[in-house]
């Protein structure tokens, strides 16, 4: 049982030109077993609500709330929200030289477990992941995300999805820049995650491509900094047929 | 005349002005007692090298323990017989006095087509900051031998030494110097390459303790297709001045430097130095050179200087580059480990490891590895991360 709630949540961020609001009030409800698709034109805000959510320092919050089942997110460190039950895949994910992938997702798997994982079952379990995600047995040996090809980072991504196992996952853009090969094998490790008891998804995407392979239960269209337009996957089929410009236009 | 119509008219004669890099010379007269506003000089504090650089020959020794694997001998051989071998001379008076007041020097030599297994390994240990020893080193590595040598260097004395590798063509070489001394000990090493044709070194210079400890590792080419990597290691605490001058002489065609130096301070008053200097001679067509120094700042008060210089007197080259950063910790690598769950302190130590791992990976003596990683363990517990541990 796991809800993410976000209610009028407002965002700003620091520009040369003083503070900017990005997010202009936004509501949305994620309860456990439903995915959420948030669709929007690229400067809409979509990526600022992911990056607020896990707590991005350049992200200031001026108003609203989030709870995670009734846990006020917002007052947790970032790392604290991790441990609480959040995961954001990153849409650019960040190299960290000379830190192996085994060595940190051990390290993560620690923190959110708040032990160290049992040594046999925890190979393996890396290894499942590993050949699941189509990654090869070095890739553990690997600095993270140093020198990845975009598709490998993602796969990356959502292997460490599969392996903390949190209650509700962010997906910023995890589908931009994949080939239809690695569009699949992310969103199978996607599915499995939702196949799993109480999980919900916030899929955050500027295309309908990924949304044939991972169904949403909700649609949301982003413009400006709020939520435009709701309803079910039927909107989705919508935005393929006539794209953005319906919102973009009222807007004027 | 334009600087650039003068470099080139110098090169023309086979003269090449580095103003950088002044002419080696065993003369003393060509060396006087800097003032501390030469640009060779500037960055480092005079006073604190406690009269070596007008210090008379001096009895004082380290203690020497090697290991020697069969093949490799060591020896003492005179003044004159470093300067016939080709004892690559001083280019700043620290080395020229090492070389006027050592009463001699100590030969390594591995013969040619000989593979050491094994690493030569050198520990000098110093027992007062109040001795003042002055060092003199060759080391002739003969035509396609391969050898690793590490130099051990702990304890505390005012030292100051000349080394020279003589790298024939074709060996393989891979060199570590590791400054490990008390907190008192002042050292000014200059380390000179000569590298073969078609041979390749690997030096690598790390420095941990010390009070003032001064580095050079200079490379020249005995001959087209020899390449160094020049790799560097350090970690300046509280008070602590660790300065390391690279200079890459691209004398020959085909050449390849590549360098890597990475440091971290803590503490005030930490300072460290990095000049890189490349220089691409007229000759040197076809040569690839890049250079690289990421310093992290841990705490206030640390001063971090870092200088890459390139010469270029031949537009014919495979590539030159250079890179330099000075940094506190990366506010979206934390981010990024932090969102996974890792708390703030365990995610800094993740991304310190990570910095020197890169590093110390790409030294290649597993038996050193181990110790060196240690090491950053041990400095790092001492400051910023002292609650993980």
């Amino acid at each position: 049982m796991s809800t993410l709630e976000i209610k009028d949540l407002k965002v700003q961020v620091k520009t040369e030109d003083g503070p900017k609001e990005i997010l202009k009030g936004v509501t949305l409800t994620i309860k456990d077993g439903e995915t959420h698709a948030i669709m929007g034109p690229n400067g809409s805000g979509k990526s600022t609500l992911a990056y607020s959510i896990a707590g991005h320092p350049r992200y200031e919050v001026t108003g609203g709330t989030v709870t995670l089942d009734g846990e006020d997110v917002l007052e947790m460190s970032v790392d604290e929200r991790a441990r609480a039950g959040l995961f954001l895949a990153m849409q650019y994910p960040v190299e960290v030289p000379g830190v192996s992938v085994a060595n940190f997702l051990r390290t993560a798997k620690t923190a959110i477990d708040g032990e160290a994982p049992k040594l046999r079952t925890w190979v393996k379990d890396v290894n499942g992941v590993m050949e699941r995600m189509n990654l090869d047995a070095s890739f553990s040996q690997r600095s993270v995300n140093e020198g990845f090809s975009g598709g490998e980072k993602k796969r990356h991504e959502i292997a460490q999805l599969d392996l903390l196992d949190p209650k509700v996952a962010i997906l910023d853009e995890t589908d931009s820049g994949l080939d239809i090969d690695a569009l699949k094998v992310v969103s199978e490790g996607v599915n499995r995650f939702r196949e799993r008891e109480g999980k919900g998804v916030l899929l955050i995407t500027h295309y309908t491509r990924i949304l044939r392979y991972i169904k949403p239960d909700y649609v949301h269209v982003f413009v400006d900094g709020q939520v435009a337009d709701e309803g079910g996957p039927e909107l989705a089929d919508e935005l393929e047929a006539n794209g953005y410009e319906k919102y973009l236009g009222t807007k004027v | 005349m334009t600087a650039v119509a003068e470099a080139l008219e110098a090169a023309d004669q086979g003269h090449v002005e580095s103003h950088l890099n002044p002419p080696a010379s065993y003369d003393l007269a060509d060396h006087p007692v800097p003032n501390g506003r030469e640009e060779v000089w500037r960055f480092t504090p005079l006073k604190r090298l406690r009269g070596i650089l007008d210090g008379d020959a001096s009895s004082d020794h380290l203690t020497w323990e090697t290991t020697l694997p069969a093949g490799v001998t060591l020896t003492e051989i005179t003044a004159e017989q470093a300067v016939e071998i080709g004892e690559l001379a001083p280019n700043e008076r620290p080395a020229a006095l090492a070389a006027a007041n050592s009463g001699g020097a100590m030969l390594l030599d591995v013969p040619a087509d000989t593979v050491v297994e094994e690493p030569v390994v050198i520990r000098l240990k110093g027992s007062s900051v109040d001795d003042l020893v002055w060092g003199r080193l060759l080391y002739r590595v003969g035509a396609h031998a391969e050898v690793t040598i590490v130099l051990l260097h702990t304890g505390s004395a005012r030292y100051s030494a000349i080394q020279s590798f003589l790298v024939g063509d074709g060996a393989k070489v891979n060199v570590l110097s590791l400054q490990d001394w008390d907190d008192d000990a002042v050292h000014l090493g200059r380390d000179a390459i000569r590298v073969g044709r078609d041979a390749s070194v690997k030096h690598t210079s790390i420095s941990f303790g010390g009070d003032l400890v001064r580095m050079h590792a200079n490379v020249e080419y005995a001959g087209p297709g020899g390449e160094a990597e020049l790799l560097g290691l350090y970690f300046a605490d509280e008070g602590q001045h660790l300065e390391h001058r690279l200079f890459a002489d691209h004398n020959a065609p085909k050449t390849k430097s590549h360098v890597v130096y990475k440091g971290a301070l803590q503490g005030r008053g930490a300072h460290t130095v990095w000049i890189g200097n490349v220089l691409i001679r007229k000759v040197a067509e076809g040569i690839e050179t890049y250079e690289e120094n990421r310093n992290l700042v841990l705490t206030d008060g640390c001063q971090a200087d870092s200088v890459p210089n390139l010469e270029i007197e031949t537009g014919e080259i495979a590539g030159a580059g250079h890179a330099s950063a000075t940094a506190r910790f990366d506010d979206e690598q934390l981010f990024y480990l932090r969102s996974r769950g890792v708390s703030e302190k365990e995610a800094q130590r993740l991304v310190v490891h990570g910095f020197f791992n890169d590093l110390i990976r790409k030294v290649g003596i597993p038996s050193i590895e181990e110790k060196l990683l240690e090491t950053v363990e041990a400095e790092l517990a001492k400051n910023v991360l002292k609650e993980l541990t």
